[in-house]
């Protein structure tokens, strides 16, 4: 977010012609050595702390029963790696039904909720909208004053929504803060464009296909990407208004892995289970890790730019 | 932070101006929604969003006020007054959840919030771009990982039969008894905080160090100020207003102790440890079907929580305009 800024001060060193080779400022003492070293292992530990149990539960996934057996239930080096665990719980198990499930959800959630908040993002950040204040002063207390759980339960409850995958979008349709990104994003594209725009006799509906939406390709992928994050991510509102042969995956993982249930209890079993529920629990716990792991390198690339003008502009 | 908005809006106005259309309050009430038909309709769907699930549900909250039967439904059970919160101020299981929502509360304003800014100055001190990146992209990881995976990675690696224990007892020392020990389950919970979310949280606090001007640090050296002297004369003072800024809204927002993460972690540990006001929401209600004392708690926690939102909004903001970001 800085970059700008900073290459806009030509007097001091910029932080460009650091990121070309490392070199200190001419006023900076060198480092001593112990600095130096106190802030490696520092390093090295947050690397580590994250990475590690990464490790075993891969590790764990991919191991042989003998190894599982060898190593006392954990595992941070197979000696023999074998995919049994996956092809199992991919066999036509709960997991393979729980995966289409979230998988289902998180597109058609975010696309949907994607769609709705483009269309409310624009409409408010156009100047002068009929009614455009009282409707964000509106959206923003409910930020202040959030509905509670119960209402929020007999509300769904009484749309007839009960253990149907609708309960699961329609209740987080539009996220807040996702809102205020967009809009504030919508509003930094230069005004003199909607004007060529309007000069040459294109509506609303044209300008914002034709023009806003591919100016706005960055932030439209952070926002879509935070959707698709809490949409996969969701467990909470699937305990209490689905069934259990409806769960996404994040509610069979809390199930079967931190409520410590068998799969095999659940009809997994038919599926011809052989693999020791140590592995088949981390190898659920891989799948459910992975997509974040995938589209993370995505996300990253914009999200900095994301927080912060949510977090400057709320 | 209000001069982006407020740019934002001059520049909107000014566009709005050059079109030479009508100005508000000008101009039939017609006319203007002839003329915004096309945004109108594209805020629909959000509008209506907003509408039932945000204000329907709100309405909801009327059932605090009455004895629920779920047979006679919301409007035709009886009207109690304020006897479900006579009820629950005579509760001693919710003042427990009451203490426990702000322990854990002051607990991670005191062990975690100063983890990122310390996380952020290390990172902004490193001379080498490529390491710095690469511990960022590390560390920010873990918040996007759900709670139902954090907890168990934490089970996985800190249970009974966990990695740690099944390392300890291979080297014959004593196994620790982490998970499910509801005297451990405090210093957990932070520490899982941690683990998710200070790389996160160093976002914020690597701008604000970005910001500051490095003619600043290198007077200061010329000044004869060593690293110790310049962090405190420089570095410190000018992160003080987002640190600041920050705070308030974390006490703003101390009623909400990370709902999801307990209700995970509750029935390893019981009640004792792991009530929070959220979960004994959930509790009652969802599970005890007591929908109207759980929603009268509920109400409870929203108004008090909106006051104290309100007045931290209202104390940052005052701080905000001496700057926080500039």
């Amino acid at each position: 977010m800085s970059s700008a800024a900073e290459s806009s001060r030509p007097v001091r060193l910029s932080r460009s012609s650091r990121q070309a080779r490392p070199v200190r400022p001419a006023w900076m003492e060198k480092p001593k050595p112990v600095t130096q070293a106190a802030k490696a292992v520092a390093l090295i530990a947050v690397v580590l702390l994250v990475t590690v149990p990464f490790l075993i539960i891969v590790s764990t996934s991919l191991a042989s029963n003998k190894d599982v057996v060898a190593n006392g239930g954990w595992v941070l080096w197979p000696e023999h790696p074998t995919l049994r665990a996956y092809r199992e719980i991919f066999d036509g198990s709960i997991v393979t039904h729980a995966l289409w499930v979230s998988a289902g959800v998180t597109v058609i959630g975010t696309a949907v909720s994607l769609a709705c908040t483009i269309g409310l993002a624009y409409a408010l950040s156009r100047p002068q909208v009929f009614g455009g204040k009282p409707i964000l002063l509106m959206i923003l207390f409910t930020f202040l004053f959030p509905p509670g759980m119960i209402p929020g339960f007999l509300l769904v409850k009484g749309l007839n929504m009960l253990d149907s995958y609708s309960s699961l979008i329609a209740p987080v349709l539009i996220n807040v803060f996702n809102l205020v990104v967009l809009r504030g994003f919508f509003q930094s594209i230069p005004g003199e464009l909607y004007e060529a725009a309007r000069l040459d006799g294109a509506g609303e509906w044209l300008i914002l296909r034709r023009i806003v939406l591919p100016l706005s390709k960055a932030a439209l992928a952070v926002v879509g990407l935070f959707y698709a994050v809490s949409y996969w991510n969701a467990w909470f509102y699937a305990s209490i208004y689905l069934n259990s042969d409806h769960w996404p995956l994040q509610q069979v993982l809390r199930t079967y892995v931190i409520g410590g249930a068998q799969l095999a209890d659940s009809g997994a079993s038919e599926a011809g289970m052989v693999s020791s529920p140590q592995t088949i629990q981390m190898a659920v716990l891989v799948v459910a890790t992975v997509p974040i792991l995938l589209v993370y390198p995505f996300l990253q690339k914009y999200f900095t730019k994301g927080v912060l003008t949510g977090a400057i502009k709320s | 932070m209000a001069i982006a908005e407020r740019d934002a809006t001059r520049r909107a106005d000014a566009a709005g101006a050059s079109e030479g259309r009508v100005k508000p309050g000008r101009g039939s009430r017609r006319k203007r929604l002839r003329r915004d038909a096309v945004l109108l309709a594209l805020m629909v769907p959000g509008v209506a969003y907003f509408l039932l699930f945000h204000y329907g549900a709100m309405v909801g909250n009327v059932i605090a006020f009455k004895d629920y039967v779920p047979f006679d439904g919301l409007w035709a059970s009886q009207w109690v007054g304020f006897s479900n919160f006579q009820r629950m101020f005579e509760d001693p299981d919710f003042w427990a959840a009451v203490v426990n929502t702000l322990w854990i509360a002051l607990l991670q304003l005191v062990f975690f919030f100063p983890v990122p800014i310390a996380l952020a100055m290390l990172l902004h001190s490193l001379t080498r771009d490529s390491v710095r990146r690469f511990v960022q992209s590390v560390a920010y990881l873990p918040h996007f990982l759900s709670w139902v995976i954090v907890v168990a990675l934490f089970q996985q690696v800190l249970g009974e039969t966990g990695a740690l224990n099944s390392l300890l007892g291979d080297a014959h020392l004593h196994t620790v008894n982490i998970i499910g020990n509801p005297d451990a389950f405090k210093p957990l919970v932070v520490a899982q905080v941690i683990w998710k979310d200070c790389g996160w949280g160093t976002i914020i606090f690597l701008a604000a160090l970005s910001q500051v001007d490095e003619q600043q640090y290198e007077a200061a050296a010329i000044d004869g100020a060593g690293p110790w002297r310049r962090f405190w004369h420089v570095t410190l003072p000018s992160m003080r207003p987002i640190i600041v800024l920050l705070l308030i809204m974390r006490l703003g927002d101390i009623l909400s102790v990370g709902f999801e993460q307990m209700l995970l972690q509750r029935p390893s540990v019981g009640p004792e440890a792991a009530e929070i006001i959220d979960t004994f929401v959930y509790y009652k209600g969802i599970i005890g079907g007591d929908f109207g004392y759980a929603a009268a708690a509920g109400l409870f926690k929203g108004v008090v929580g909106a006051v104290l939102v309100y007045a931290a909004n209202k104390v940052a903001h005052r701080l905000g305009e001496q700057g926080v970001y500039r």
